[in-house]
Formats: C-alpha cells, sequence, structure tokens
C-alpha cells in the first residue's frame, strides 16, 4: 500500500502536482510522469513565474490578484465585497483554542509560484528525519516521498495514457473536474451560479478572507442522472499544495447523480505559511448525493507546538434538492490549531446529513472541530457520529449544532460523541447545542469518555503485540465506526496514521 | 521450564509488599495449581511473570528455559510463550476477536521464526481451534470481550490460548464465573491443550475445576508465600478444611488482615 496509488475499481489515481507549469501524475503501477519545467497543456493560464508579491491586504492587492489570475470583473468584485465584510468582521475567539492572533498585514496574500529553480529542497536528505520516518512508516514509496517534500522529480515513466484514460472517462460521463482557476474561465457561468451560494462572501471571518483572496482548488460538476465513473481525488490536483493556504472547492451534483471526493493526504504536508483559511461548498439538487472524505495531517509543529499549521476551514453543504444527501467524513490529526466544522444545510425534504469525525490531538495540538445540522425541510434525518483522541497535553474539543427549523416536521437527529484520552495531561470536551423550533423532531444525543488503561495495553502486549501496537489497535477500534465510511483505499492508510500519531504516548 | 527463585514483589505506586519470597518450579508436561484466599498473592504472582508493569521486582528471580525474564517487556514475554488468562480479561470496543489473534498470532510466529498466516489460512486455523473451547464461528466477528457475559469472557481467554499454543499458562481464575457446563468444556479444552511439552499453571480459590483438570502438583499460598505444596489431595483437604490450619506456617504478617 502506497502513499497515493492503491488498487480499486475506479480509482486510478493521478495525481497534477506543482502548477504554473509543473506536473506529475501517477497510476497505480507507480507509473509517473514528470515534466517538470515543461509547460503545462492542461489549461492552466497562469504559467509565469511570480518571485515577489507584496505583503498584506488591501483592495490594490486584492485586484492585483485577480488581474495575475486574468479574472473577470465579477470575480473581483466578488472578492472586493468580500474584503469589504471582512473588515467589519471580528476575528472570532469563541472556541476552545489558544493562539497568538496572526497580523494579518504580514500575510502574503499571493503564493509566488515556484518551479524546479525555486528553493525546493535539493533531496532528501534536506527533509526532517522524523517525516522522512513517518513516510517509510506509512509505506509510501521514495518517488512519491520526493514530490511530497518537493523535491524535483526527474523519473519518466510512461503513464500519459492513464491520464488520457481518467479525462476521457470523465469526459464521457460528462463531469467536469479542474481547479477553481480554470472553472472561472471555462464554465462562468456555473461559479457564478453558485460560488458563495452556500457559504456567503461575509459569512465569517475566515470564510471572508478567503473570499477576498482565495488562491486556487478544486472545482467539480457532476451533472444530471450521472454517477461519477471513479472518486475524484486532490491527488488529481496537487496543484493545491503550493495554493493551498486560502483554497476553495466547489462541488456542484446536479439531480439523480452522485460523486465521492477525497481530499487530502495521510503523508504529513507543509506549508511555506502558517495560516490557512479553505472554504468548500456542496451543493446537492434533487436526489443526488455527495460523500466527501477529508485526511487533514498538515504538520502539527514541534513538541512545543511551534511552527505548527493553523487550519480555519468553512465547510458547508447545501442538501438544496429533495431526497439529496451529504455525507462528510474527516480524520483530522495534522496542524497545530485545528477550526472546523463542516455543516449540512438540510433544505429539501428528505434530505440527508451526515457526518463522521475522527480527530487527534497530541503533543501541544488544539482541536475545536464538529458540525452543524440545520434542519429545514421536512422529513430530514442528520447523523454525527464524533470520535476524539487526545493525548500527551493536547486539547481535543467537538463543537456541534443541531438545529431544527419551525417548518422541519419530523426531523431526526442522532449524535454519538465519544472521547479518548490517552495519558493525565490531555484535555477532551463536547459543546452540543440543540435548537429546536418544531416538536416533532427527535434529537438524540450521546456521549462517552473513556481512557486508554494500563491494563488495556497489558492485555495486548501480553498478547504479543508492543506498546504502539496495542495503542494503535486501541485506537483504531474506537474509531472504526468512521474509518470505515471512508474509501477502502484510505482505510487501510488513516489506520496506520492513528497508529503513527499516537506512538509513545503512554508511559 | 519455570523457576522463580525467592521472588519478592512490590506495587509500584506504594511499594507495598505483596509476594514474601516465593520458590516455585514447573517442568514442562505438568499442570500445576496455586490455590489460597483473597489477597494472598496468587494473582500478584502470575503478573508478575507476566511482566504487569503496576508491580515492581524487590529481589529474587524468574527464569524461563534457564533464562531471567526479569529485564523483558510483557509482549517479549509472550513471544517466548508465556500466556496469562486473565482473571478480568480486558474489553477493546471495535476490535474483533478475530483481528487480535491475527495480530497476535502473526507476531508471535515472526518473532519465533515461524511462518505467518495469510487472512485465509488464519480463517482456517482459528475456526479448527474454536472447536476446541466449543465455540460458534460467529464469535471472531464480535469486539473482543465487549458486552461478553463473565463466562464467555473466561472462555475466551482459554480459546486465546488454543490459538497461541503457548508452552506456559498461567490461567488466573479461569473458573470463577463459569457454570457447570462450560467449567467442563473448558477444563477439556485445557487438558487437550496441555500435553507433554507444554505447562499449565491454574490459580484457583476453589477446588472444583481440579475435579476436571488434575494437577500434578498443588501450592497454598498465603500471605506471599507458598507455604505448602502436595498432590491432589492437598486440593481436596483445603476444600474440606479450608486455610485455617495452615495460617500457623505462614509467618506472621505484623499488619496481616485475617484471612
Amino acid at each position: 500500500m502506497n502513499g497515493f496509488f492503491v488498487p480499486g475499481v475506479n480509482s486510478v489515481k493521478i495525481q497534477t502536482f506543482n502548477s504554473y507549469g509543473n506536473y506529475t501524475f501517477m497510476s497505480e503501477t507507480q507509473a509517473m510522469e514528470s515534466m517538470i519545467g515543461g509547460e503545462y497543456k492542461y489549461g492552466f493560464t497562469t504559467d509565469i513565474e511570480y518571485e515577489d508579491f507584496p505583503k498584506g491586504i488591501n483592495e490594490e492587492i486584492i485586484r492585483e490578484i485577480s488581474r495575475r489570475k486574468n479574472e473577470p470583473e465579477w470575480v473581483t468584485e466578488f472578492r472586493l465585497e468580500a474584503f469589504e465584510k471582512w473588515q467589519e468582521l471580528e476575528e472570532p475567539d469563541w472556541a476552545n483554542i489558544e493562539y497568538p492572533k496572526p497580523d494579518f498585514q504580514d500575510i502574503q496574500y499571493y503564493s509566488s509560484p515556484k518551479n524546479k529553480s525555486g528553493k525546493k529542497a535539493e533531496s532528501l536528505d534536506d527533509i526532517d528525519p522524523q517525516i522522512k520516518e513517518t513516510y517509510d512508516k506509512l509505506g509510501i514509496p521514495l518517488e512519491e516521498q520526493k514530490m511530497l517534500s518537493g523535491v524535483a522529480v526527474d523519473a519518466v515513466f510512461d503513464s500519459e495514457s492513464i491520464f488520457t484514460t481518467f479525462k476521457e472517462k470523465l469526459a464521457e460521463a460528462g463531469v467536469i473536474f479542474c481547479s477553481i482557476s480554470e472553472a472561472i474561465q471555462d464554465h462562468p457561468e456555473l461559479v457564478k451560479k453558485y460560488m458563495g451560494s452556500v457559504v456567503p462572501k461575509g459569512d465569517n471571518f475566515y470564510a471572508a478572507l478567503n473570499s477576498a483572496v482565495f488562491s486556487d482548488g478544486s472545482f467539480c460538476y457532476v451533472p444530471k442522472d450521472t454517477v461519477c465513473p471513479m472518486e475524484l481525488s486532490t491527488y488529481f490536483r496537487i496543484n493545491n499544495m503550493q495554493s493551498g493556504q486560502f483554497e476553495r472547492t466547489l462541488i456542484i451534483c446536479e439531480e439523480n447523480s452522485h460523486v465521492s471526493y477525497l481530499e487530502g493526504c495521510t503523508a504529513p504536508m507543509f506549508s511555506k505559511t502558517q495560516m490557512h483559511a479553505a472554504v468548500v461548498e456542496l451543493v446537492a439538487l434533487d436526489n443526488a448525493e455527495i460523500k466527501y472524505s477529508t485526511i487533514q495531517n498538515w504538520y502539527s509543529g514541534d513538541d512545543e507546538g511551534n511552527g505548527g499549521i493553523y487550519n480555519f476551514v468553512t465547510k458547508r453543504g447545501h442538501c438544496r434538492g429533495d431526497n439529496s444527501k451529504i455525507s462528510w467524513t474527516q480524520v483530522e490529526t495534522g496542524s497545530a490549531i485545528t477550526w472546523k466544522y463542516p455543516s449540512v444545510i438540510l433544505a429539501g425534504d428528505n434530505s440527508i446529513g451526515e457526518f463522521f469525525s475522527v480527530a487527534v490531538t497530541n503533543k501541544r495540538q488544539q482541536a475545536d472541530t464538529g458540525t452543524k445540522m440545520i434542519h429545514v425541510g421536512k422529513n430530514t434525518k442528520s447523523t454525527i457520529i464524533s470520535k476524539g483522541i487526545s493525548a500527551g497535553k493536547s486539547n481535543n474539543s467537538y463543537r456541534g449544532l443541531v438545529k431544527i427549523s419551525p417548518r422541519a416536521e419530523n426531523a431526526q437527529n442522532y449524535s454519538v460523541c465519544d472521547s479518548m484520552l490517552i495519558g493525565q495531561t490531555c484535555g477532551a470536551h463536547t459543546f452540543p447545542y440543540i435548537e429546536s423550533a418544531n416538536p416533532t423532531a427527535k434529537v438524540e444525543h450521546e456521549a462517552t469518555t473513556s481512557r486508554i488503561g494500563e491494563d488495556q495495553i497489558f492485555y495486548l502486549q501480553q498478547r504479543g503485540m508492543d506498546e504502539d501496537d496495542a495503542i494503535s489497535m486501541v485506537v483504531n477500534g474506537f474509531a472504526k465506526e468512521v474509518l470505515k465510511e471512508l474509501p477502502m483505499e484510505f482505510a487501510v492508510e488513516a489506520d496506520k496514521l492513528l497508529g503513527i500519531k499516537l506512538e509513545g504516548s503512554v508511559g | 521450564m519455570l523457576e522463580i527463585k525467592d521472588l519478592h514483589v512490590a506495587v509500584e505506586e506504594d511499594g507495598t509488599e505483596i509476594l514474601k519470597g516465593v520458590n516455585l518450579k514447573i517442568n514442562k508436561g505438568e499442570i500445576h495449581a496455586i490455590m489460597g484466599p483473597n489477597g494472598s498473592g496468587k494473582s500478584t504472582l502470575s503478573k508478575a511473570v507476566a511482566g504487569h508493569p503496576a508491580y515492581e521486582i524487590t529481589s529474587g528471580d524468574v527464569l524461563f528455559e534457564g533464562e531471567s525474564i526479569l529485564e523483558l517487556d510483557p509482549e517479549e514475554r509472550a513471544h517466548l510463550g508465556i500466556f496469562l488468562a486473565f482473571q478480568y480479561p480486558v474489553e477493546v470496543p471495535g476490535v474483533t476477536n478475530k483481528t487480535l489473534l491475527r495480530q497476535a498470532y502473526n507476531t508471535i510466529a515472526k518473532e519465533q521464526g515461524r511462518d505467518e498466516l495469510d487472512p485465509l489460512e488464519f480463517e482456517d486455523y482459528v475456526e479448527e481451534r474454536l472447536q476446541i473451547v466449543e465455540m460458534k464461528k460467529e464469535f471472531l466477528d464480535r469486539s473482543v470481550n465487549a458486552g461478553f457475559s463473565g463466562g464467555e469472557k473466561k472462555r475466551n481467554e482459554i480459546f486465546q490460548m488454543a490459538v497461541l499454543n503457548p508452552k506456559l499458562s498461567f490461567l488466573d481464575e479461569t473458573d470463577s464465573g463459569l457454570d457447570i457446563d462450560a467449567l467442563k468444556i473448558v477444563a477439556k479444552g485445557i487438558n487437550q491443550l496441555a500435553d507433554e511439552d507444554k505447562a499449565v499453571c491454574l490459580v484457583t480459590h476453589y477446588q472444583r475445576i481440579l475435579d476436571y483438570i488434575v494437577p500434578d502438583h498443588v501450592h497454598v499460598m498465603l500471605d506471599g508465600k507458598i507455604v505448602k505444596s502436595g498432590d491432589k489431595a492437598l486440593a481436596v483437604k483445603l476444600e474440606d478444611e479450608g486455610y485455617d490450619w495452615l495460617t500457623d506456617l505462614a509467618s506472621v504478617s505484623v499488619n496481616g488482615e485475617p484471612n
């Protein structure tokens, strides 16, 4: 099993890596093509290198971002309006996290694209040995390790045919899958109609900031009566890695359609910048189903939490049509700070929202994560399964809102929030909020807290497992309800990842 | 196979001494029974042999096949072929019996230089072993001990023993909580597993299980020491007369509670 490419039906995974002129893609057969320095022939318009972009944020900067991305006027306006709202908003401080407030004028809002001549690591020897070890444990092959580390890869394999197959397959089905920058150029009517329709530009502080300065992200459109022929993944578009600071993703699933989307990577991801604020919008029309799975393993900082990523994400799905379904599955293991509440607005009658989450915190990590299920339509149902695992000196909070609006007859919610503590110095908290304005609603909430004990570990050790394997087994058992929701090829790696994140955390 | 020499063991946390000089020798092919009232140190002895971190060896030694095992981690002792059937088997929710057993089996096999079994081979093997304790196949897919009755948990311990096939097994009060039918099945399983190359040490309150498993040696523990050893007849005498007649043999403990 390797980092990206695992055999599986309809899961040919191809990676475009490092936008702006460089891309690489690979197949499950490990074939890989690198055209480093070559011209990007699949449609990015921004293949010029900009090294210096001024720090800070103001109207001029936003216009400049938009100009450099060659955006139409309405996108520039979208950004400027968002900026205006952002200035009126306060940075939220209600979450159970503590961190020095960023200086927003000290951030560079347009990431300088790099190519081979840029400041990349020259070889794997330049990579933090701990990270290297993690790659090895996850079983990620050397070439992929290089790619993940941003080391230039010169190996050339013949995988053109696989890439073509993938493109053809999607095109045949009528599925549009490209970067949001491309979509703005090529499918402006769709982007205009849906962007900001789920997460409005002024929704919250970070969403407004993202709307003003978003760099790139994925766009997916599944037309009517279509089952997307393969699992889509950000691996297809790893370019986001370079521009992930203010990533923006938009997925639209038309009537009677279905799509499964995978985001992230089990291998640790780096960034030059500490602050990340992404926006993800999902729209499901009548009878449509969107399944969105994430594995987040951003750099979580050193033992004291220094240098880790601050991850402030707004993810929201809109079950716009009747009988539609949106399902979020997340495995959150990285980042110093996680502030994230993938939510579903259940507008269509009989629509279904699901949230399955495993959040692991260790060392000094802080996570405040959960969901919002907003029941608007009749007979809407939501399920929340949250598993928080805290170790070290970390702090792990679940925060969830279940809201039943007056016209949501017979709405149902079932929530489970389980916390597991490892050691004596970590914290686990749950903040469930229930607001029901309809007496026919049925809302159930269960919560448990447990601690991995010496006896549990000793029991498994007596059966031959070492301490780390024992912890891994207990934790994976605890998180099983959520892990089984992941696509197969992710599940095995997620399994390993949980073990790796918690190594040596007992005793 | 196992030799315990003047073993003194204290609780790690507060230093309370529990074992006060235990001597015991178990040869392969033998079945031993250690009996004694609550608090006499029987369970501590089996946990100390298995390497439970809550207990500190203050002096003495434990040799397995001639080598001291005191410096070994619990899993390393398991790799040597030492098994402990727990008095209170631990629940591991979300992990199936099969998953645990396969990982345990393969880890030990690997350490012992034997072939690991792939999932299909393991399936066949484990189903055959299930018959030893007359358990149903469905049992394999249940989470380890989660929601099991007391009797099922005990039976599951013997099933694990059957799968892992250890050289030396300490069975810590495996008989308590079993009804008579389950006791017979478990006893039959243990008899089947205890061959001439293996050794079994039953730790028990009652001689009831000894009606079905005939021990070669019976030892009585009182206040952290083995105060008397004998054959099966000793167990019968204990059943009839209790432990009082032996208390004189135990060294006087200043703070000792009456047993």
